[in-house]
């Protein structure tokens, strides 16, 4: 398991447009891409050669299964940002301000009053 | 000397400008009341008239990531480009360019290093809301150069809370050392309660309203002794996973010096408590 690997998903996927378009129309394609010449790259220059996917990070990632990123202890931030980008106007559009914000919350009812999945890395 | 001319210590909620600028009819209803809270907290800030700001805040995984990733950093750089492309997506706040001051910079990075506080540094460093959103409330027109400090209050183990306070102390002392005729407002922001990305978020309050009511009592007392008594990184995590932006108000609190605060206000919105507080530098603080 590498929840370092499945932030640096989240946090270079969501700070970059193009990606989270791709990430947003075909995630499945774009998770594979991003393995192969994104999730690699230390700089512009130097491939990094140290961290994977499990295939249920994978899975989670593909899926855009924000519960299951946050039973694996992907960092809450995170997590929660890139979702937003993704969901947040198509739900406004339906249902009204923060319906997305408050069906992400209704789905981890079931961590209320528990400790949470630790974020540490 | 440099003279402490104010110290304020905030909530920063990165939706206040789209709130409050948004076409009337679309406005929430408590979007007035906020914005005269803010003007009333800003006037805090301008009636001191500074020269320079020592901003305090949080980098949210904008420029810092977990490959690399400091406790405490100071920037050092002539000026910081402010707001990445995810923060105007998701929450409407502009682009700024804001002016730094790098002899300031350097004498508080030296300073703070000879106090045993061996913060990392940025020369090249970009800054997020956690520096835009007071910029935004209290000095909106973005024309005096800035000092910023960032702290790690998002990627555990964290520093303890005594060790926020004793640094903002340190930054205390280092603002009283520096050699110049300038007009210092050190400006922190964190958070009171707050949940972000779990079961708890945007609530009609915060998560721990009787936290927030808590924080605000012992932030108006400045009593530290009270705060480090009950709070604690696993504290923090029950009233909510996001809630140790709190601990920038404790730095805050060690910036003022364990005093009464001269300024108090709040405002309870939908998913949080806000809260402004500002202390005026007493000569026996230091």
């Amino acid at each position: 398991m590498s929840k370092y690997y499945v932030n640096k998903f989240l946090f270079t996927v969501d700070r970059d447009p193009e990606y989270l378009k791709r990430y947003t129309e075909d995630p499945r394609n774009f998770v594979a891409t991003w393995e192969q010449s994104i999730g690699p790259r230390l700089n512009d220059a130097e491939m990094s050669t140290v961290h994977s996917f499990t295939e249920a990070e994978r899975e989670a990632l593909i899926n855009h299964d924000y519960v299951a990123l946050f039973e694996m202890g992907a960092h809450f931030f995170l997590n929660l940002t890139i979702f937003i980008g993704i969901y947040d106007a198509p739900y406004m559009e339906k249902h009204g301000p923060l319906a997305f914000q408050k069906e992400f919350a209704a789905k981890l009812q079931h961590w209320a009053g528990k400790e949470y999945p630790s974020v540490a890395t | 000397m440099a003279q402490l001319v104010a110290t304020l210590a905030s909530t920063h909620h990165p939706f206040y400008l789209k709130a409050t600028t948004m076409p009337r009819e679309q406005q929430m209803p408590q979007a007035p009341e906020w914005k005269r809270k803010i003007e009333a907290y800003r006037e805090t800030l301008t009636r001191t008239k500074p020269d320079i700001l020592v901003m305090i805040g949080s980098d949210h995984f904008h420029q810092i990531f977990l490959d690399n990733c400091p406790q405490f950093l100071i920037g050092k750089a002539p000026r910081y480009d402010a707001t990445f492309y995810n923060e105007e997506r998701e929450f409407g706040i502009p682009k700024y360019v804001l002016e730094g001051d790098e002899a300031m910079s350097g004498f508080m990075h030296q300073h703070l290093m000879d106090q045993d506080f061996d913060f990392a540094f940025s020369n090249e460093l970009k800054i997020d809301h956690s520096i835009i959103c007071p910029i935004i409330t209290v000095r909106p027109d973005a024309d005096l150069p800035v000092v910023p400090i960032y702290t790690n209050i998002f990627a555990p183990p964290l520093p303890s809370p005594r060790r926020f306070y004793n640094l903002g102390r340190a930054i205390r002392k280092a603002i009283d050392a520096y050699p110049s005729d300038k007009r210092i407002a050190a400006i922190g922001t964190g958070h009171l309660s707050l949940e972000l990305g779990g079961p708890r978020q945007f609530m009609e309050t915060g998560p721990d309203p009787e936290f927030d009511r808590q924080a605000i009592e012992w932030l108006r007392s400045g009593d530290i002794e009270a705060i480090l008594a009950n709070v604690d990184h696993e504290s923090m995590a029950k009233s909510g996973n996001a809630t140790h932006g709190f601990l920038n108000f404790i730095l805050m609190l060690g910036v003022a010096g364990p005093e009464a605060a001269d300024y108090v206000d709040n405002l309870d919105l939908f998913h949080t408590m806000e809260a402004y507080f500002t202390w005026y530098a007493k000569e026996d603080a230091a």
